[in-house]
């Protein structure tokens, strides 16, 4: 201590300050914009994607009521749209460029960026027993890389040529060759701008993430006694980490040919009579490039609902998590096919039907993994002394959703049914329900269930019922009529159907799927109410609301830059001794709490 | 010290120590008992060996497509200040060969961090950025030299009628220019791996001036050089793969 440097200095200050019960000044600007707190952070990718759910729902109301009514005009939306509507009616191109974003937006920036950012930010540190993330500035970086990648995103809204049109995975040559579409000029360009600077955001959060769940975790806190939100995480994490970086090589091939003129893409394409000079590349091979993130993506986004959903189940149901290693390992056998079904997207794509058949078996493989997770959930619920309230109902709506969707998988991922269902409105439903609605329940289940854990308040029980009922509902409403519809051979991403004679008849039920949507998207503007009327009005909570046994509810509720005053908790137990013994008055033991003589011989989970 | 605990010190104490494998405060032995930084460097390579993956893959998907692809040896063939000499893959070797030898550079450079002393780290470093810094002038004549040949993105000279043509599948096939995306593929994947030296050289100049401060001297430890060392092999690890699918292939 004789060779004291600045930053040890800097230390003893801070100690100081801290000891005697002060922080050292904070403004307004380090605190709540360019904060290195991980709650912070956490509440950051909340709030964008909260932002962001509500423009990609406005967008899908928006093309519904196209749908719906195909044949009305409505003068009040030109208004607010202008250019994207000539004479009440919505434009073609401007119709792609909604459905585009539409995906864009929900699939990137609110289930991937918002769902792991909000909740891996949040509850890992808390839930591990750390401080901090490894890095706090490489996570401020990831949520900023991901803030301006959404500004470049929303600036592309307002394009004159429009924005990206080309569908949310961008199939060239669409999407490589200006002169195809409006879209696929500037709007294609910002799309891809956007798109690198997002993977960076996702990498800097991954490799925090990973690495604070491997290295920070506080005294007893095994690998075994983590919460499986954590473990959740932890896999998505992985998951991306390698396979967006696949995304940047197929986006990178797809700036080169639309800004260099090579032909990666490219083969053999004539435009008006006119041969392009494009020779020698393959669409099939940005399929392959673009699928291997894509199907990983959409168990980036499932894994941290089923974590959530995990930990939020057993909590109210007050019982231990049913196959606690089995879900484990679920999320690791997930995690690794996840990487070699990607072709079960391409079966008509022109791909050799040999790899075909391969692609099918290593697809229907994953509903092993995710029908242990479903049997776990339903036997975590079974008998057990079930609370409900709005996080345990929206866990055990998203059990609903992910079986309804999870079945019509089976039929999807065999390719020989996949020839008449590829492209339909079955696939819309399937997808939407599987990865879409049960994904959001599983958002919902967590903003509901940590609420007071970050704001210091319970959310309004009333509103969230009716919230929950009006999702629950209306969901289904939208995509069951829809797997009908498909099965029909409806096929999605058309303009308009009252052209067509085979499918107008179905005019009444895309009027009844529009009607629905606009209700849900009515019941999540509630949602949007609660949340912020509870922020400031919100009835306070206690220091453990729901009695739950993980570490973040021995942190001080009104959150503190370190989290933990004094030392940080020590874990003596996993985190699902729910109504352990019958005797006692308390049904549940957080893992705080060392084990007893007798716990120590009986050699079950601890 | 020990009763008060802040965020700040955490990161301080892992500084005054050899690096930490675990949290600073006595928390679980991390995995692999490697300390944060190294973790997530490993992860980061992972993920970019996936980046070049896809590329090298889409390299042999395109090549494997194509009827008939130019023969290395006739296209690589030339070497600085010998004019029209035949020296098939001379250049390139000496590039691989440079490399290398800065790879071994700041091996040493590693070793001489365990052991403390700052000098040999520096100058051991400066080897390494060195080396990195004439690969990529080697680069530069390179490519300098293949675009004055006519190889651009989107056209490649190298046709049927070059020398030693392999993979010659239509014999009669006269198709000139050469498959065009031999010269996409040659500029992309080379450009994107002389990115990760140039990007390589710019971090090694910072540890340079790093560890000329004494910043690594006062942590205790010069893990920071061991972090570099990793990146630094790995693009050398990266070219490898890119010389055998570019010029031995």
């Amino acid at each position: 201590m004789q060779t004291t440097t600045t930053s040890e200095q800097h230390v003893h200050d801070n100690a100081h300050a801290h000891a005697s019960g002060h922080h050292h000044t904070e403004t307004f600007v380090s605190k709540y914009i360019f904060s290195l707190d991980h709650k912070t952070i956490g509440k950051q990718f909340l709030t964008m994607g909260m932002i962001w759910a509500i423009i990609g729902g406005f967008m899908s109301v928006v093309f519904r009521i196209q749908l719906g009514w195909p044949d009305e005009t409505f003068p009040i939306l030109e208004r607010i749209f202008s250019s994207w509507f000539t004479d009440g009616k919505l434009n073609p191109e401007s119709y792609y460029a909604l459905i585009t974003m539409h995906g864009t937006i929900m699939v990137f920036f609110v289930l991937t960026a918002s769902l792991s950012g909000t909740f891996a930010n949040i509850l890992i540190p808390l839930q591990i027993g750390a401080r901090d993330m490894a890095s706090p500035l490489m996570n401020a970086l990831s949520f900023w890389l991901f803030f301006f990648a959404g500004v470049i995103m929303f600036a592309s809204l307002f394009l004159p040529t429009g924005a990206a049109s080309a569908g949310w995975t961008i199939y060239p040559p669409l999407s490589a060759l200006p002169q195809t579409s409006p879209g696929s000029g500037n709007g294609m360009t910002f799309w891809l701008i956007a798109m690198v600077l997002f993977v960076a955001s996702t990498l800097l959060g991954g490799l925090n993430y990973v690495s604070t769940i491997l290295n920070m975790r506080t005294k007893g806190m095994t690998m075994y006694r983590m919460p499986l939100t954590v473990w959740a995480l932890f896999f998505t994490a992985i998951i991306g980490i390698l396979s967006f970086p696949v995304l940047v090589s197929c986006v990178v091939l797809l700036i080169f040919d639309r800004g260099l003129g090579t032909s990666f893409y490219l083969s053999n394409i004539v435009i008006g009579g006119k041969l392009l000079p494009y020779s020698g590349g393959s669409p099939i091979l940005f399929q392959h490039l673009f699928w291997f993130l894509g199907h990983p993506e959409v168990y980036i986004i499932i894994l941290p609902a089923m974590g959530i959903v995990s930990e939020v189940l057993a909590v109210h149901s007050r019982k231990p998590i049913f196959g606690y290693k089995a879900m484990i390992f679920s999320i690791l056998g997930i995690t690794v096919l996840s990487f070699i079904v990607w072709a079960h997207h391409m079966f008509l794509s022109g791909m050799n039907p040999f790899l075909g058949s391969i692609f099918t078996l290593f697809t229907l493989l994953i509903a092993i993994p995710s029908a242990v997770k479903v049997f776990n959930w339903l036997t975590t619920l079974w008998r057990g002394n079930i609370r409900i309230n709005p996080p345990s109902m929206f866990a055990i709506g998203f059990v609903s959703m992910f079986i309804s969707g999870g079945l019509t998988g089976i039929w999807l991922g065999n390719s020989t049914v996949d020839i008449q269902l590829h492209d339909t409105y079955f696939v819309v439903a399937h997808f939407h329900i599987v990865m879409g609605i049960a994904a959001f329940f599983g958002m919902f289940a967590g903003v509901y269930h940590w609420f007071p854990r970050m704001y210091g308040r319970m959310m309004n029980e009333t509103m969230a019922y009716i919230h929950f009922a009006i999702t629950f509902i209306g969901a289904y409403l939208i995509f069951w009529p829809m797997h009908f519809i498909g099965l029909a051979g409806v096929p999605r991403r058309y303009y308009s159907f009252n052209e067509i004679e085979a499918f107008a008849q179905y005019g009444d039920l895309n009027k009844l799927i529009s009607i629905a949507t606009i209700v849900v998207f009515l019941g999540q503007l509630l949602f949007l109410v609660n949340f912020v009327y509870s922020i400031y009005r919100g009835k306070k909570s206690t220091q453990n609301p729901w009695q739950a046994n993980t570490l973040e509810w021995t942190s001080p509720i009104e959150g503190i830059h370190g989290n933990w005053d004094g030392e940080l908790p020590t874990v003596h137990r996993w985190p699902y001794d729910y109504s352990r013994n019958p005797n006692s008055d308390v049904d549940f033991i957080p893992q705080t709490v060392p084990l007893t003589e007798e716990e120590k011989k009986d050699k079950i989970h601890h | 010290m020990a009763e008060v605990v802040d965020i700040h010190e955490q990161h301080v104490e892992n500084q005054h120590h050899l690096p930490s494998p675990d949290n600073g405060e006595g928390g679980e032995k991390s995995a692999m008992n490697m300390s944060y930084g190294k973790t997530m460097m490993w992860y980061f390579l992972l993920s970019d060996a996936f980046t070049f993956s896809a590329f090298l893959i889409s390299y042999a998907c395109i090549r494997l497509a194509q009827p008939w692809w130019p023969n290395p040896n006739s296209v690589f063939k030339s070497f600085p200040g010998l004019g029209d000499a035949y020296v098939p893959l001379g250049f390139v070797s000496v590039m691989t060969f440079i490399l290398i030898l800065s790879s071994v550079a700041v091996v040493r450079a590693v070793q001489e961090g365990h052991r403390m002393n700052k000098k040999g780290v520096m100058l051991w470093m400066i080897g390494g950025i060195v080396g990195g810094v004439m690969f990529l002038g080697c680069q530069a004549w390179e490519w300098n030299h293949l675009i004055h040949e006519g190889l651009r993105p989107f056209y490649n000279p190298f046709g049927p009628d070059a020398n030693g043509l392999t993979h010659l599948v239509h014999e009669k096939m006269s198709v000139s220019p050469g498959p065009i995306l031999f010269g996409a593929l040659f500029f992309g994947i080379t450009g994107f791996h002389g990115f990760h030296v140039f990007t390589g050289i710019c971090i090694n100049i910072w540890a340079f001036f790093a560890t000329a401060n004494g910043t690594f001297e006062k942590r205790g430890h010069y893990e920071m050089i061991e972090k570099v060392g990793l990146y630094w092999h790995f693009v050398d690890l990266v070219w490898v793969f890119v010389f055998l699918a570019f010029y031995l292939m």
